[in-house]
């Protein structure tokens, strides 16, 4: 009892710093995994944690957080997952917390207000830059070419919920006629 | 009470269909801002920016800043506890069968549909952040906006580093030259 208390509250912390010491999420945050989990605790190997990124990104939700659970389920099963989820969200939930009570604080300062007017334009800047990287890899062919404009028509006109688009561009993928061809290629 | 539950629940439903990590809660987070009315789109943009210049993933940290804009800091846990849950049990069913879920041709296949989608909403989320930080407030377009924005980008775009010193550097612009006034 005592040494699987003792292992959750390793994953805990280990997860936490993980959450402390990477700043972006997604890939920025696999070298400190890479660290904490494969080096200094041998929790995983790299290819493990390589799978768990992949599936991490074809599954819903925070990549680092599925990763988390995957990590802390393989070591102490679904508790260990827990711990390690609850330990990679802790340092975020403590720190946004204070830089919200902060600026709801000032946000009425004229200095708060210009810079968050440039940090605004800033933001569309950073999303459009995700959104081109993601296009390059994501939207290719007939099909990618198909939803990815559907989608957004879709969105800019009627603005539904993004569910609906979720829903529908997976049946997309799933009903979209193949080619002959597939079968060789493997990956 | 009322309220702690439908930001439990709201955030639940982000992490159940936002794939793909990074911005992917973000067309939900806007949708979650139109349909209730706990912010705005200019809330949205600040949510960003202090996302991805604090530590820790993306998705977790815009949860807990609009839950916290919300309800508070107990509306900050408790939308981030509801965007982890999904993921979490998700995870946990697939960590049984991994090998055959990575390798499943269905799975595959539905990617293909949900790879562009994500590309599409982020996109359409961005579009409506433009509108709130690249116009006037009597509606017209800010020239002096729609400058800084295309040399930021071009910035970004070119010199790939962290988007916190493009956050601070965009502050400083926007002090500089009083863009909130």
């Amino acid at each position: 009892m005592r040494d699987k208390l003792k292992e959750l509250w390793e994953l805990f912390f280990a997860f936490a710093k993980i959450g402390l010491f990477t700043f972006g999420g997604g890939y920025a945050m696999l070298p400190m995994i890479q660290r904490e989990v494969v080096e200094n605790h041998g929790w995983a190997t790299d290819d493990e944690i390589l799978d768990y990124y992949a599936i991490g990104q074809c599954t819903p939700g925070v990549i680092a957080v599925n990763t988390a659970t995957f990590v802390g389920n393989s070591r102490a099963g679904a508790a260990g997952g827990i711990a390690a989820t609850l330990g990679v969200i802790f340092p975020s939930v403590v720190i946004i917390t204070i830089i919200a009570s902060f600026l709801r604080t000032f946000a009425g300062l004229p200095v708060v207000r210009n810079a968050f007017a440039g940090i605004r334009i800033c933001v569309c800047a950073l999303i459009l830059n995700a959104v081109i990287k993601l296009m390059k890899k994501g939207v290719k062919g007939a099909l990618g070419i198909t939803v990815f404009a559907a989608v957004l028509a879709v969105m800019v006109v009627f603005d539904p919920s993004p569910i609906f688009a979720v829903v529908g561009a997976a049946l997309c993928g799933l009903l979209w006629p193949r080619r002959q061809k597939e079968g060789g290629e493997g990956k | 009470m009322t309220l702690l539950l439908r930001l439990y629940w709201e955030f639940f439903k982000t992490g159940l269909f936002a794939v793909g990590g990074g911005l992917a809660t973000l067309p939900f987070l806007y949708q979650i801002g139109a349909k209730t009315g706990w912010y705005d789109e200019a809330i949205l943009a600040d949510m960003v920016a202090v996302g991805e210049s604090t530590p820790g993933p993306i998705g977790v940290n815009m949860a807990t800043y609009t839950g916290f804009t919300t309800a508070g800091t107990v509306g900050g846990i408790v939308a981030t506890l509801g965007l982890v849950t999904p993921c979490l049990v998700i995870i946990l069913i697939i960590a049984r069968f991994l090998k055959a879920f990575k390798e499943n041709e269905k799975v595959q296949r539905v990617f293909l549909g949900l790879r562009p989608a994500v590309c599409a909403l982020i996109l359409a989320a961005g579009i409506r952040v433009m509108r709130i930080a690249l116009f006037d407030a009597s509606g017209g377009l800010s020239a002096a906006a729609v400058v800084i924005f295309a040399a930021l980008f071009a910035a970004i775009y070119r010199l790939k580093w962290h988007p916190i010193i493009f956050i601070v550097i965009s502050a400083v612009i926007g002090v500089v030259f009083s863009l909130g006034v």
